[in-house]
This record gives structure tokens, C-alpha cells and sequence, in this order.
């Protein structure tokens, strides 16, 4: 050891100082390796928003899409459908949708921008089971009060046909509603994924 | 000057290693090809005349279309001015041709482009886009300088027009040998070249768009490397100004304990 | 004491009392005693723990996006393996820096440790008590090699297939056994993509873990004996009598760590500045023929191998075949690698430094260098006869200073080493890496000219 004092301020002022640069270069380093967990370009490209034509689409009918691997309903509502969703808001857990996810614009009654079409994510807010579509009235399963809805046969989660759920039923939230957008003639066509 | 720069580094570090790597394999000299891949305009009229001339025989799978707005496109013009109708933009750059095709109809499959700037220089490909000539002993009607019998017909003929080989026999004084040297003539002016006044043939509007699509083929080949070079300036600006002298001090602080 | 401070004690004394945590912190950090005179050549050791760290990192990461597929991609003539690098270079993000670094770290790994094999050979690192040490580290630079020639075939472009089918060919020259050897080593009868399956398995699991091992070997055996030094003075010789710390040792921990950080910082500026903005290195780091995907049907027109095997692959050129097999270049190149690992039972010489060595083995020395750094340049070049014949010239160079060594070792007076570690002159160090330095250059001038 020297004669000469050791400086414990200058000593632990450059600690500190050294500490800190090797933890912006550590943090500097760890960016792009965690950055390559995220999606990569490919996996956008394929998760990218796809098109769809509902101009065949009839009354009733609900066709799926596939969009980022994950099944889309369209189902184009009849009149008496769209007109029967204010009967279960009595019954629902969400009916105005303030604790589910959809755009902003769906946010409404029947979930949607136009009353007719109706798009939503085919997975259950439950545990991502794919509900199966029942538009038939008072079944002998659902029983008599059913107005048309989806079912979910994992652990029997209800939604009406706006994608809200039931209460007393384990799905916590509505079914997620993707963005979407309608364009082409007369909006005959669908793109789902974006609504810009 | 940066390119100049660079050499110098990889001299430097490897201790002056001679660099033998982009030498042309017929021996011909090769053109300095103008790179700048910040001259987004440039590299715009590049990617229009790879999408025009190239993109029908030759793909660049390993790039997405809507990559090129690094370019400074936006996908709605990538989507009218670059793609076929049917083609999504976050798809790849794939050839309409089958591989089996190719080979059917040029003799070799016409490679992928996506790397080919960095295969063979782009030096080598600024040269070989210009020295395209007449050789009716070809199956295709076209030779290349630097690349002798070479299966790609001049697909930029009509841009460039026709050149025809003006061959001189000089004696090597060195070996002895008698030694055939091509020169290129342009017989026929093209779309971008022009007969000037004193009766020489003015290329040079034919060498900007060779020069734009040979700069777009270097993008092409490593897309992230303008933004390489911009994250290593702030790594090594931190490295030098920061972790370097901290260290440095730290490490005189503790051994004033031994000296 | 504060509160947290004895938690903290208290914790470590739980662990203590299962785990020998503390006490192998001392034995070989805290108080692990190093000579004081560590000079520049010393920094290469801890560097090449970091390069080895960097490259499991990276390669780890790699390994997620990266397919093992030899197999076109229907429809081109590219194959799945070949474009997963590009996947990496281009669509992964943040891909590009972590293969780059990976590339990058392969070639600097092999200037790191060449240089830290320098540093034994001129202070006698080798010497008694340390020859398995050096044997240790001769295994992890072969581990080296096959780490680097096998991960070399991973991108499947045109110098990943040609530089493996040609390797794998030497093999085939071995007598009887040979042509059986390399099918079994290709599993194949060519090149293919059973070979790149197998080779991607060694590259990622196999070799790594025994490089593992044989570098803690190679510390443990380095921590029982302690460290040499430039003098070649056995620090353990001359102990303080009541602490019993050698006099000219000081701990690791903080003096030699906190110089290490410092070498790490400046060994980052070279890395960052080759990962940024050099990742080719001109075509020495990533060769520019490997950006052409590989195609079994079509050699290219110059095959070198990579920078840091072109020395062996010089020696293995300039040995001629004769009595009908070429199997002695192969031989030679064998050997060249392992003769290595004999130095410690070669080297004769009373004193270890190059500090007090007679001058004969300077001289020795440099012309050793120069052999090495030449057949290192000539190796990378096509071959021509002018080439081939000095190729053989400083082959017989490069092993005469192994085969010579017993003989010439013993030549000359040494001077008297001292008692005591002497301080570093600073003025002497930056002499002779300029002196080292010159030597390249002028080596390099002369391959260049020829």
C-alpha cells in the first residue's frame, strides 16, 4: 500500500459512475435481443388485415375468416335479430361493452358499424374456446327465452348475437371485436384487421 | 471520401491484408459504381426500373415490398407503382417465373437478387449492366465483357441501345504474347443514349439509370444498413466518451494503490 | 450495521453453510493473487472469456430463428437454411446486430486467442508448472477450430458447401480407411442436408460443451499453480512471512478486474466498429461468395478458407502428394496444430521470459512469426508457383521452430532474472508491438508483392 490517502470519494463517485455507464451499455446490449422476441416481419406480414367478400353474404348467414390465425365471424343480421338485442340487455354483463374490447366505433348496441353486419373475434373471452353459432329461437338446450346468440361448448359461455355476454356464465367479457372497414362498391367488400 | 475511409479501417485493422475480394473474374476493369443509399430518390428510380426490367425473370425473396418504405414510399405507392394487382405489400419479392422455367429458357436458372450486390460487388454490376454486346454466336444474341457467355440477354437494350465489340490485337511486352483487346462501340443509340455533336456517343443518362439501380441492388442487399451505421456512431460515441474514460479512471484510481 | 446489511449477512452465511460461495470467491477472485506486472499482452485472457460469452449469447438467439434445412424452397433454387440467415438479417428485429456480432465474434475470438498464445510463447506460460495449462488451452483451440469450421457450414451458401466438401475430402485421402471416413463424417455421399443436421448439432450442443469444460479446466489448473508473468518470476516463491501473500501478487479482485473492465471497454470500440460499420471486414469476416446460395453443381472460381485457417491451410497446399497419396499434407497440417501442444516439453531454455532469454530465441522468434502471418497471407491467395515454394520455405520454418526448439533453446547465455517482478516500462511495451506490428505489415508487403 502507498503512503498517500486513498480518496473514498473520488474512489466511490467513479463506482457509481462506471456502475451506471455498464448498465447503459448491459440495457444497450439486451435491446436487440429482446427485441427479437417480438412479432418479426414475416409474422406481420402474415398477421396482416385481410379482405373479404360479403356481397354474396345472405341474411342469417355468418361466414369465418381467418385473420392472424385466429377465426373472424361476419354474420350478416336479419331485421328481427338486430331487433331482439335490446331484450337481453337485462340479462348481460357488459350490455354498453365499458369492460370489453372493440373499436371505438363499435361501441354501440350491436356492437358494429353498420346494424346489419356484424364482425367479431369467433374466441371465447373465457379460456379461447370457439363458441358455435346458434341463431335458432328457444332451443331445447339454451331454453325458451334464447333469442339467437353463440354458445361456447368448452365450459358454456352465452353470448347474444352483438357478442355480449350472459351473466352467470364464466366468459368475463363481450367477444373482441377487430377493426375493420368496409370499401369497394356499395361496401361490397370487407377488410378486416384495419380500419384506416 | 467515407468509402475511402472504410478501406483504410479494414486495411488498418487487418493489417494491410490485400483486398482481392471483388476482382472481376475475366480481368476486365471495373467502373466505380455510384452508391449512395441516402439518396432516397435515387434509389426510388432504382426500384421502379428493378420492378420494370428485373422483378419478371429474377426474384428478391428475401424482401417485402412494403420494406421499401425505407425509400421513402408509402405503401399505397409501393402497391400502384411497384406490385401486380394480386400481391399483398408484406409479401416478398417472389419471380411470376418457375425456377424449371428459367433453366428451360436461359440455360440456368436465373438467381435471386436479394443478395447479389453483396456477392459480387457493386462495382462489378454497375460494369456488367453496361458492357452488354451484339455476338450472334450467342443462343441469346448478347455477350458480356465481364461476364463472357453469359445465359441473361441485354434486357436494358432499348434503353441503351446496341454496342458491338471492336477487338485490337496488341503484342504483350512481357510475355510475348499476342493479347485481344474488346473495346465496346455503340452502334445504335437507345432510349437514354444520344449521338452528341462531335459525333461520340453521350451515355451518360444511361449510366444514371444503371447507376440508380445498381445503388438500389446495395439497399437491397442489406436493407438495415444505413440504420447500422447510425446506431454505431451513438455505440461508439458512448464506447469513446463514456465507458472508455470511466474505465479508464476507475482502473488509475485503484492501482494508485500499487504503484 | 444497518438492518439490511445483516440480512444480507445473514443470508450469505446460509448459503456459506451449503454452498461454498464465499470461500471460492476468495480462492479465486478476491483472493486470488495475481503478479502486479501484468503488461498489455495480459488483457487477451479475459477478453476471450468474453468473446466466448458473447458467442453463446448470440448464438442462443441465433438458434431461434435460424432452420438447419439444406432443401430448396420449392419453386427456386434457395434453400431454407440460406434464407432463415436472411429471415434473421431482415425480418427478425434487432437480427442483424446478433448475427453480426456472431460473425464478427468468430473472427475476433480467433485474433484474441492467437494473440494470448503469443503472450505464452514470449514469457514461457508453458513452462513448468504450468504444461497442462497450455495443453488445455491447445484443446480449446482445436475445440476452436471445429467450432468454427462447423458453424462455417450453417448460412449453406457457396463457401459453407465447398469449404466443408473440401475439408471433408482431406479425410479421404487417409490411406485404406479414408473414402469410408468421410461418408461417415458427411453421412452422405456428398455435402448435404443430413451433413447440415449433424453439423449444426455439434456446432450448438457438442462441441460448446466440451469448450465449456476445457476452459474451467483451464482456469482451475491456472488458479493451482497462479499466473505467470512477463518476468517469468514465481511470485509464490518470495511470500510476505506473517500474511503469507506473495510479495509481487496482488488480488484479483478489484485491481485486475477493474483493468480487465478497461480492456473489455477498448476491445468493445474495435468490436462495435467492425459490427457497425465493417461486418464483411473486405470480404476476410464473411466471405462474399457465402451471399450466393449453395449450389452443389457449381465450384467457385477461388475457394479460400476463412482468415484464421489459412495458415494451416497454406502448409496443407504446400506439401506436395508423393508414393501415390496426398495423405502428408494432411499429416502436416495435423501436426502443425498439434505440436502446440508440446512446446512445454520442447523449449529447454533455464528462464521463461523473453525478457532474459538469450537473443537467439528472439531471433527465432521473429522468424516464427513471420512464417505464421506469411503462410497465414499466402494461404488466402490463390496459388501460384512463386507462392508454393515459399509456402514450403516458411512451412519448413514453422516447424523448425517446434522440432528445432530442444536444440536451440539451450544455445546462448540468459540473462540473470531478477528476484523480483520488475514495473512495466511503458516505453519497452509500445517498442515491441510496434516491432510485432512492423513485422505483419512487412510480412504481409512481401506476400503481396510475390
Amino acid at each position: 500500500m502507498s503512503e498517500q490517502q486513498v480518496d473514498n470519494n473520488k474512489r466511490r463517485f467513479l463506482l457509481v459512475a462506471a456502475s451506471g455507464a455498464g448498465a447503459v451499455a448491459v440495457a444497450g446490449i439486451a435491446t436487440p435481443f429482446i427485441a427479437s422476441f417480438l412479432p418479426s416481419e414475416r409474422a406481420k406480414a402474415a398477421g396482416a388485415p385481410v379482405e373479404v367478400d360479403i356481397s354474396k353474404l345472405e341474411p342469417g348467414e355468418k361466414i369465418n375468416v381467418e385473420w392472424r390465425g385466429k377465426p373472424v365471424w361476419v354474420v350478416k343480421r336479419t331485421p328481427d335479430m338486430v331487433a331482439s338485442l335490446a331484450k337481453n340487455t337485462p340479462k348481460l354483463v357488459d350490455p354498453a361493452s365499458d369492460g370489453s374490447v372493440q373499436p371505438e366505433y363499435c361501441k354501440n348496441e350491436g356492437r358494429s358499424r353498420k346494424p346489419d353486419i356484424w364482425v367479431a373475434e369467433g374466441v371465447c373471452t373465457h379460456l379461447g374456446c370457439s363458441p358455435t353459432f346458434r341463431p335458432d329461437l328457444a332451443p331445447a338446450d339454451l331454453g325458451p327465452e334464447w333469442l339467437g346468440g353463440f354458445y361456447c361448448p368448452c365450459h358454456g359461455s352465452k353470448f347474444d348475437l352483438a357478442g355480449r355476454v350472459f351473466s352467470g356464465v364464466p366468459a368475463p367479457t363481450n367477444l373482441v371485436i377487430p377493426p375493420y372497414k368496409f370499401f369497394g362498391n356499395g361496401d361490397s367488400m370487407l377488410l378486416v384487421g384495419a380500419d384506416q | 471520401m467515407k468509402q475511402n475511409m472504410k478501406k483504410w479501417l479494414s486495411v488498418l485493422l487487418l493489417a494491410a491484408a490485400p483486398l482481392v475480394a471483388h476482382a472481376s473474374e475475366a480481368g476486365v476493369h471495373l467502373d466505380r459504381a455510384p452508391v449512395n443509399l441516402r439518396d432516397a430518390e435515387s434509389l426510388q428510380r432504382g426500384a421502379q426500373t428493378f420492378a420494370n426490367y428485373c422483378l419478371s425473370c429474377h426474384g428478391a425473396a428475401a424482401m417485402r415490398y412494403n420494406r421499401l418504405q425505407d425509400l421513402g414510399l408509402t405503401e399505397a405507392q409501393i402497391q400502384a407503382n411497384l406490385m401486380f394487382a394480386s400481391e399483398k405489400v408484406g409479401e416478398p419479392m417472389r419471380v411470376a417465373m418457375q425456377a424449371a422455367d428459367g433453366k428451360a429458357w436461359f440455360g440456368a436458372t436465373p438467381p435471386d437478387l436479394s443478395l447479389i450486390a453483396r456477392s459480387r460487388g457493386a462495382d462489378w454490376l454497375y460494369t456488367y449492366l453496361r458492357t452488354f454486346y451484339r455476338d450472334e454466336s450467342r443462343p441469346t444474341g448478347w455477350n458480356n465483357l465481364v461476364f463472357p457467355s453469359v445465359g441473361m440477354p441485354h434486357v436494358l437494350w432499348e434503353l441503351q441501345g446496341q454496342q458491338v465489340p471492336v477487338i485490337k490485337t496488341v503484342k504483350n511486352h512481357e510475355t510475348g504474347k499476342e493479347e485481344h483487346h474488346i473495346s465496346l462501340k455503340l452502334e445504335k443509340p437507345g432510349l437514354l443514349t444520344r449521338v452528341a455533336e462531335n459525333g461520340s456517343f453521350d451515355q451518360a443518362d444511361y449510366d444514371k439509370r444503371v447507376g440508380d439501380l445498381v445503388n438500389y441492388l446495395v439497399y437491397l442487399g442489406e436493407p438495415a444498413k444505413v440504420k447500422r451505421e447510425q446506431i454505431g456512431y451513438a455505440v461508439l460515441l458512448f464506447l469513446l466518451f463514456i465507458l472508455v474514460p470511466i474505465s479508464y479512471f476507475l482502473k488509475k484510481e485503484y492501482w494508485r494503490d500499487i504503484h | 450495521m444497518s438492518k439490511l446489511e445483516q440480512t444480507a449477512q445473514k443470508a450469505l452465511g446460509w448459503v456459506d453453510d451449503r454452498f461454498p460461495l464465499t470461500s471460492t470467491w476468495k480462492a479465486h477472485v478476491s483472493e486470488y493473487y495475481a503478479p502486479k506486472n501484468f503488461n498489455f499482452w495480459y488483457f487477451f485472457g479475459s477478453l476471450a472469456m468474453l468473446v466466448l460469452v458473447i458467442q453463446i449469447v448470440t448464438g442462443i438467439f441465433l438458434t431461434m430463428n435460424y432452420k438447419p434445412d439444406g432443401n430448396l424452397i420449392p419453386g427456386t433454387n434457395v434453400s431454407t437454411a440460406f434464407m432463415s440467415v436472411e429471415y434473421i438479417m431482415r425480418d427478425v428485429a434487432g437480427g442483424w446486430i446478433i448475427r453480426y456480432m456472431h460473425s464478427t465474434g468468430a473472427s475476433m475470438f480467433f485474433v484474441v486467442v492467437y494473440l494470448h498464445m503469443f503472450r505464452g510463447l514470449i514469457y514461457g506460460s508453458y513452462q513448468k508448472p504450468r504444461e497442462l495449462i497450455w495443453v488445455f488451452g491447445t484443446l480449446i483451440f482445436l475445440c476452436l477450430m471445429a467450432e468454427a469450421f462447423l458453424g462455417y457450414l450453417l448460412p449453406w451458401g457457396q463457401m459453407s458447401f465447398w469449404g466443408a466438401a473440401v475439408i471433408v475430402n482431406l479425410f479421404s485421402s487417409i490411406p485404406v480407411i479414408g473414402p469410408d471416413l468421410s461418408e461417415l463424417i458427411r453421412g452422405d455421399f456428398v455435402v448435404s442436408d443430413v451433413t447440415l443436421n449433424r453439423f449444426f448439432a455439434l456446432h450448438v450442443i457438442a462441441v460448446p460443451l466440451v469448450l465449456l469444460a476445457l476452459v474451467v479446466a483451464h482456469l482451475v489448473a491456472l488458479h493451482e499453480v497462479g499466473s505467470n508473468n512477463p518476468d517469468g518470476v514465481e511470485i509464490k516463491k518470495l511470500k510476505d512471512p506473517k500474511t503469507g501473500i506473495p510479495l509481487d501478487g496482488i488480488p484479483f479482485h478489484p485491481y485486475y478486474t477493474v483493468k480487465d473492465i478497461f480492456g473489455v471497454a477498448v476491445f468493445l470500440v474495435v468490436f462495435s466498429l467492425i459490427v457497425f460499420f465493417l461486418p464483411e471486414m473486405g470480404g476476410y469476416f464473411l466471405e462474399h461468395p457465402n451471399f450466393d446460395p449453395a449450389d452443389p453443381l457449381k465450384t467457385p472460381a477461388h475457394i479460400a478458407p476463412v482468415w484464421y485457417f489459412t495458415p494451416f491451410y497454406a502448409i496443407l497446399r504446400a506439401v506436395p502428394s508423393f508414393l501415390g497419396t496426398q495423405v502428408w499434407g494432411v499429416l502436416a497440417m495435423g501436426a502443425a496444430v498439434v505440436l502446440i501442444a508440446f512446446l512445454p516439453w520442447l523449449d529447454r531454455s533455464p528462464v521463461k521470459s523473453i525478457r532474459y532469454r538469450s537473443p537467439i530465441f528472439k531471433w527465432v522468434l521473429v522468424a516464427f512469426v513471420t512464417a505464421f502471418i506469411g503462410l497465414g497471407i499466402l494461404g488466402a491467395l490463390p496459388s501460384t508457383n512463386t507462392r508454393t515454394i515459399v509456402a514450403q520455405i516458411l512451412s519448413v520454418v514453422y516447424f523448425a521452430f517446434f522440432l528445432g526448439m530442444p536444440w536451440y533453446s539451450k544455445l546462448g547465455t540468459p540473462k540473470a532474472v531478477p528476484e523480483r517482478v520488475t514495473d512495466t516500462n511503458l516505453g519497452r511495451q509500445v517498442r515491441f508491438v510496434a516491432l510485432f506490428a512492423l513485422t505483419i505489415v512487412l510480412a504481409t508487403t512481401f506476400a503481396m508483392v510475390i
